[in-house]
């Protein structure tokens, strides 16, 4: 088992099992939810216990795989090549050559691991408590677990065809989750449309693995015996000099597509705030923390494709940089007037998945995997806070105006929580934020994209004045609606969380999903804190957003950037010669680098040069330096958005400011503005109300028109046509002429007929022996004229 | 040739065997309903076992040659013989129509549709079943058209006796239609007959002749194949017997029509027409993907303008066959390969769906989608099952229908050598839009019928409020969750999804080697 081990000319990397097993992680959900839609309801914890068991097993393996990992990077010398621990199992084949699945281990793939595992089990803690008594808590589970399957499993692939396989897995338990309440017409269509828009986005993930393959395929097996689907393959080979500039920006292009639409980037970003439709927990997992990245993760994942195909550092401008940062913008500005709690919140998710997009489009590939690390925990956070409000003190309400206000006196861990990681969010010194969305704006700076710097220092002034008016709107000011204690009518409620408790007898009624919409046992209380179940992820997720920043704090030297000496693939020439495809047990074939040479000095080629003796596995990455001067503009300017917003809020929501209250309806240029900011653009409208529409009804019913009228048209016209031609035939040629013979066999046939079904097999038997008989004639004509 | 095995009597066993079954219900009293069923039932089981028999003699590392061949002198007056064979391409088709029969069996224990008459329904399912083996290992073309044949006829009887309304209609429709794309198939193999020198209509013989033949000829045989297969297939625009065969047919009809029948086309031409007439698949090929890819996106229109549940699954058919035809347009391995799955994984797959359609039928005495809704309340586990297999039908990876959706898009990028790329990848961009028009249609009836509230209608709470104009309280006593038999008859078919989709090379082994063979003229 430890043969897996590349060595250095020197030293050899050390592995261990957690390293060499780390597949095993996705089968323990994947296993937990065959157990929970199997056995769940028995349980007496209804499957939730599957499910917590399986995320916990799967923290402690990437925990396990972390340290090891650790353990194998301190080992080895400074700038040398890490190898990723890879195995493959034969999965399919074409052409007699084997496809393979398994697992490709290095750093980014562990932490995405740590992330995932350990919020996924912090969510299905909280869940425990937040869906408690809900009818379909088990299905609940089952879904949060495949998810975790999903992901884990693209995390860990080896090669595209898997990803793709976790990626849509992903894409499923989103349409399950989202879609969880659908009785509710609103739910489901929001399931409907995130699932039906990322898999537009899909397009480009179908397309650009086959542009990729074909290209890659024949110099991949050449030189390394990975197939073109294989990450490590296509990443050697983008940095080789070898790819046509065409293939490869075609395929980087269309794999950006797909991240586009996982990762809600402009403009297929429209699905992930209606997804806030499911429940809290999942918003806060997947719709903010885990799935959103996986676009993010696959420019990181397979970077060297993006990296030739979009010619980062090479140039000016590029797709990637472009997408990312008109997504931060826009994203920000529809956070601003946005009622619901949670669609600010997913605002706030889509523009900072701009940020990271953003970064890696301008190289800045550390930063921008670091701020998917810190991201994570405070946006997980600031959702599960959320939750915990409409759980506790808006009656299931989300709407900020109606039914917040003043929250922090009633829940002071959730407002702590919140306050915390806000702050995060909003990069202030020391929260974790900071240290990852100032490096990537420093970064984007330091590569020459001087405007998309300038962008994102603009993004960071939103982002922490929407941050405070809503943190303003939901904890200051006076109790309003429920908040208040009051109470209102569900249905008239905007954006509700509604859940109830009437399990045993709602599972086979129908109408009891009305009426119990949301009338829980706790529902006069008025607002008060949440339980342990709920407020102690909450204290872990603000500890993290407090403190992950340290993990690679720039500003602190050299020595603090642990994120970057274990994570960061070194972009280094590792010699090929020698590869052993050792053939293992199984069906397991691996692919062993025996040698990695090191070459001298910080500063190799890849990335720049076509590597003359080796290959490359990675760019050589370029690094601002930190200096104080920048980070204090960046400070600077969040400060002014956190006290501009501050001001304005007090004014707007409490003073009633007579020249702030109305001033949209009263400025029509402003008025404009807002109205194209409520409608989100008009995309929704472009999408839905053109697009979808005119497919799902003129189009679709004009082709089964032609589908109808002509197509068919022609066949019943050349049945009838036969017929009356039979008809002819029958009264002029055969019954004058040929008489008796065919009369008689036609009687046979329809005598016999006529046991089953007396009416139509006589007609049958004649245009049979006519199409026969034409058949034969024509026969005849073909070998005539062709001999 | 060489005999491979000394198990040759296991196909002609295999096949025939369901006739035996016929024969001996014949004896059996009209009346004694049960009897005859429980001998249909065994008959088709005995069948399955003779099949799982093959399936363990089979020599999986030789998948790429014929085994059990078997030859006999037939009809010697046309040179034609009785010569059979099963290879990598046959088999999991073979095997699939054996599982299918006896499940559609089981499921007809206690579904038989109006007008009843059990034994005569059973007998016809077996003699459709000798017919659909029989075409997946004759190697003669003869042989073949005959077993070809064969299946028309009690198809042709189940919709129009046992169908719907307009069951007259659409069984005569479908019997003609096949039947002229039959003659026109029938002409092509006269004339390859004629055309390498009359000596035998041996596939192998032709295989080794049919190169010879000018291209300009070939082109001409290969256009009679091409309809016969066409129309069965069906492509597009050969395909609008299909809609009204589907919806008519009874829910067993259905299912082995989606299952297999429609491969028998496509499996012409993996067989016959493409290894023959190598030169003229090269000049049809790009023909053939323009109407494959245009039969994807037609298709899913069509689903989309669909009112009736059943209709819509039909349409959805001629969208998949089109990623099957795809795959086989493009002359390679991998096209085939997926190919030759995405036929085994749309008959799971669309067979299931054909399942549930027949079971809400039975249930709700309708297929209108606007009149269904909360499935998921009323039969949860139906609803459950409906919504897996509408997510096996998109191709969601780790399940069947990825394995053989991805890698005919996947192929479409590189077709063989000497057709137009350009083309091609074209054809792989809108197969690959083809796509979300899947998620689009399955999802859309998805919500539909099985997400929000039971319409009023149906729903047993408010049947004292609006059920004056219908059955009332006795309507909705039809309303059950899924039963004994459904679950025998679905769950293999539900487990076989999920296993090919988790571990495909279980087929892909099994294929790919006689795909090598198949387009051995094409240099893969």
């Amino acid at each position: 088992m430890s043969v897996v081990a590349a060595e250095t000319a020197e030293v050899v990397l050390s592995s261990g099992w957690f390293l060499e097993n780390a597949f095993i992680i996705p089968i323990i959900p994947a296993v937990a939810f065959a157990l929970i839609i199997f056995f769940g309801k028995r349980m007496p914890m209804k499957g939730s216990e599957f499910g917590i068991a399986s995320m916990v097993g799967a923290l402690v393996m990437s925990v396990g795989a972390g340290y090891q990992w650790i353990q194998r990077v301190n080992g080895a010398p400074e700038e040398a090549y890490i190898e990723p621990i890879i195995r493959t199992w034969t999965w399919w084949q074409n052409g007699g050559i084997p496809l393979g699945i398994g697992q490709h281990i290095d750093g980014l793939s562990i932490v995405i691991l740590i992330v995932v595992a350990f919020i996924s089990t912090l969510v299905q803690i909280y869940s425990t408590e937040y869906l408690h008594g809900d009818r379909r808590y088990t299905h609940f589970f089952a879904s949060l677990t495949l998810f975790s399957a999903g992901m884990l499993n693209m995390v860990v692939a080896e090669n595209m065809i898997q990803l793709i396989l976790g990626w849509e897995l992903m894409g499923l338990c989103s349409f399950m989750l989202i879609g969880h309440w659908w009785e509710d017409g609103a739910n489901s269509r929001a399931a409907l449309k995130a699932f039906f828009t990322t898999r537009t986005g899909d397009i480009g993930l179908l397309v650009g693995t086959s542009v990729l393959y074909f290209a890659a395929n024949d110099w991949t097996q050449k030189t390394l015996g990975v197939s073109g689907f294989s990450i490590r393959g296509l990443s050697a080979w983008a940095l080789s000099g070898e790819p046509s500039s065409t293939a490869i920006t075609v395929g980087a292009v269309a794999l950006f597509i797909a991240a586009i639409g996982k990762s809600g980037q402009f403009p297929l970003h429209t699905w992930l705030p209606d997804a806030m439709a499911g429940p809290t927990p999942v918003s806060s997992l997947l719709h903010s923390s885990t799935m959103v990245v996986a676009g993010v993760f696959l420019v990181a994942r397979i970077f060297p494709v993006f990296y030739e195909g979009m010619n980062i550092y090479g140039s000016n401008v590029n797709f990637i940089i472009v997408i990312g940062a008109i997504t931060i913008v826009i994203a920000a500005a529809l956070a601003f007037v946005q009622t619901d709690i949670k669609k600010v919140l997913a605002y706030s998710t889509v523009s900072q998945l701009g940020y990271m997009m953003m970064g890696l489009g301008a190289g800045a590939w550390l930063p921008a995997v670091f701020h998917i690390f810190t991201h994570a925990f405070f946006k997980a956070c600031l959702f599960l806070a959320a939750g915990s409000i409409s759980h506790s003190a808006s009656h299931h309400s989300f709407d900020m105006k109606k039914d917040m206000g003043g929250l922090r006196k009633f829940m002071p861990i959730t407002f702590g929580t919140w306050i915390v990681s806000t702050l995060a969010l909003a990069g202030v010194f020391p929260f974790s934020g900071f240290f990852s969305k100032d490096e990537i704006i420093d970064n984007v700076g330091y590569a020459g994209y001087t405007i998309f710097m300038w962008v994102g220092l603009l993004g960071a002034f939103m982002t922490a004045a929407y941050m405070t008016r809503a943190t303003y709107l939901t904890f200051f000011g006076a109790p309003r609606g429920a908040a208040a204690g009051e109470h209102h009518d569900e249905h008239d409620a905007h954006g509700h969380d509604a859940h109830d408790d009437h399990d045993a007898h709602a599972t086979h009624d129908a109408h009891a999903a009305h009426d119990a919409h949301g009338h829980d046992a706790h529902a006069s209380h008025g607002p008060r804190e949440s339980g342990p179940l709920i407020t102690i992820p909450l204290i872990i997720l603000a500890t993290l957003a407090m403190g992950s920043g340290l993990l690679n704090a720039v500003p602190f030297g050299s020595e603090w950037e642990n994120f970057k000496k274990w994570i960061e693939p070194r972009g280094q020439v590792v010699s090929v010669t020698g590869i052993d495809h050792s053939a293992g047990s199984h069906g397991e074939s691996r692919v062993i680098q025996p040698e990695a040479r090191v070459t001298a000095g910080y500063e190799s080629d890849c990335g720049k040069k076509t590597p003359t003796d080796g290959v490359c596995y990675a760019p050589q990455l370029k690094h601002a330096k930190f200096k104080w001067s920048k980070a204090a503009l960046s400070l600077a300017i969040v400060a002014a958005g956190i006290i501009i917003s501050w001001f304005v809020s007090v004014q707007l929501y409490t003073r009633r400011n007579k020249v702030l209250v109305g001033l949209t309806q009263r400025n029509k240029l402003l008025g404009a503005g807002y109205a194209f900011l409520v409608n989100k653009y008009y995309l929704d409208v472009l999408y839905e109300k053109i697009i979808v529409r005119s497919i799902a009804y003129p189009i679709s019913r004009g082709a089964y028109w032609i589908n109808q009228n002509i197509l068919d048209g022609i066949v019943n016209g050349a049945g009838t046509g036969s017929k009356t031609i039979a008809g002819w035939v029958y009264r002029n040629i055969d019954q004058r002429v040929v008489d008796g013979a065919v009369n008689k066999s036609g009687d046979a046939a329809q005598g016999a007929g006529s046991i089953v079904r007396p009416v139509q097999s006589g007609k049958v038997n004649q245009y049979g022996a006519l199409l026969f008989g034409a058949a034969a004639i024509g026969a005849l004509v073909l070998v005539i004229i062709n001999t | 040739m060489e005999v491979l095995s000394d198990n040759n009597w296991v196909l002609t066993v295999g096949t025939f065997l369901p006739l035996v079954g016929v024969l001996i219900m014949l004896f059996i009293p009209k009346a004694d309903e049960a009897l005859a069923k429980a001998v249909a039932i065994i008959t088709a089981a005995a069948t399955l076992a003779v099949g799982i028999f093959t399936l363990v003699k089979f020599d999986y590392d030789k998948a790429d040659q014929m085994q059990f061949v078997a030859e006999a002198e037939w009809i010697s007056v046309i040179k034609s013989s009785y010569f059979i064979g099963l290879d990598g391409i046959s088999l999991p088709l073979y095997f699939l129509s054996m599982v299918i029969t006896l499940l559609v069996m089981i499921y007809s224990w206690n579904h038989v549709p109006s007008p009843g008459n059990a034994k005569a329904f059973f007998a016809l399912m077996l003699i459709l079943q000798t017919g659909m083996a029989g075409t997946f290992i004759a190697r003669d073309l003869v042989l073949f058209f005959v077993f070809f044949e064969l299946v028309l006829l009690p198809m042709y009887f189940m919709i129009g006796v046992w169908g719907g309304e307009n069951r007259q209609y659409a069984s005569l429709k479908f019997f003609l239609y096949t039947m002229f794309g039959s003659a026109l198939m029938l002409v092509a193999f006269l004339a390859l007959f004629f055309q390498t020198g009359a000596e035998s209509f041996s596939i192998p013989y032709l295989i080794e002749e049919g190169i010879n033949i000018p291209k300009n000829t070939q082109i001409w045989i290969f256009a009679g194949m091409f309809i016969g297969f066409a129309v069965k297939v069906p492509m597009f625009p050969f395909h609008t017997w299909l809609p009204d065969a589907h919806t008519q047919a009874p829910t067993q009809g259905s299912v082995i029509l989606a299952a297999i029948l429609l491969k028998l086309g496509t499996y012409g031409f993996v067989r016959i027409a493409i290894p023959i007439l190598p030169e003229a698949a090269k000049e049809w090929a790009p023909w053939i993907g323009l109407l494959a890819v245009i039969g994807i996106i037609y298709g899913a229109l069509g689903c989309l303008a669909q009112t009736d549940m059943k209709r819509l699954i039909a349409f959805s058919s001629v969208a998949h066959m089109g990623y099957v035809m795809l795959g086989i347009s493009t002359l390679t391995e991998f096209g085939m390969n997926a190919a030759m799955f995405g036929m085994v994984a749309h008959g799971l797959i669309t067979g299931m769906l054909f399942f549930i359609a027949g079971s809400v039928k039975e249930r709700y005495h309708t297929l209108e989608i606007k009149r269904l809704s909360g499935l998921l309340v009323q039969v949860p586990k139906l609803g459950w099952i409906l919504g897996f297999s509408a997510m096996a039908s998109l191709g969601l990876p780790g399940l069947a229908g990825f394995w053989g959706e991805f890698p005919a898009i996947l192929s479409a990028y590189q077709p063989a050598e000497g057709l137009p790329v350009g083309v091609f990848r074209t054809y792989m961009v809108i197969a690959a839009i083809g796509t979300v028009f899947a998620a689009a249609y399955l999802l859309w009836l998805y919500q539909r019928t099985a997400f929000g509230e039971p319409t009023a209608e149906f729903s047993s709470g408010h049947g004292h409020d609006h059920g004056h104009g219908h059955g009332d309280d006795d309507a909705h006593s039809d309303i059950h969750d899924v039963n004994k038999f459904e679950w025998i008859a679905w769950t293999p078919l539900l487990i076989a999804i999920v296993v090919f989709g988790v571990y495909p090379q279980l087929m892909f082994k099994v294929l790919d080697p006689a795909v090598g063979v198949t387009l051995k003229a094409f240099g893969g």
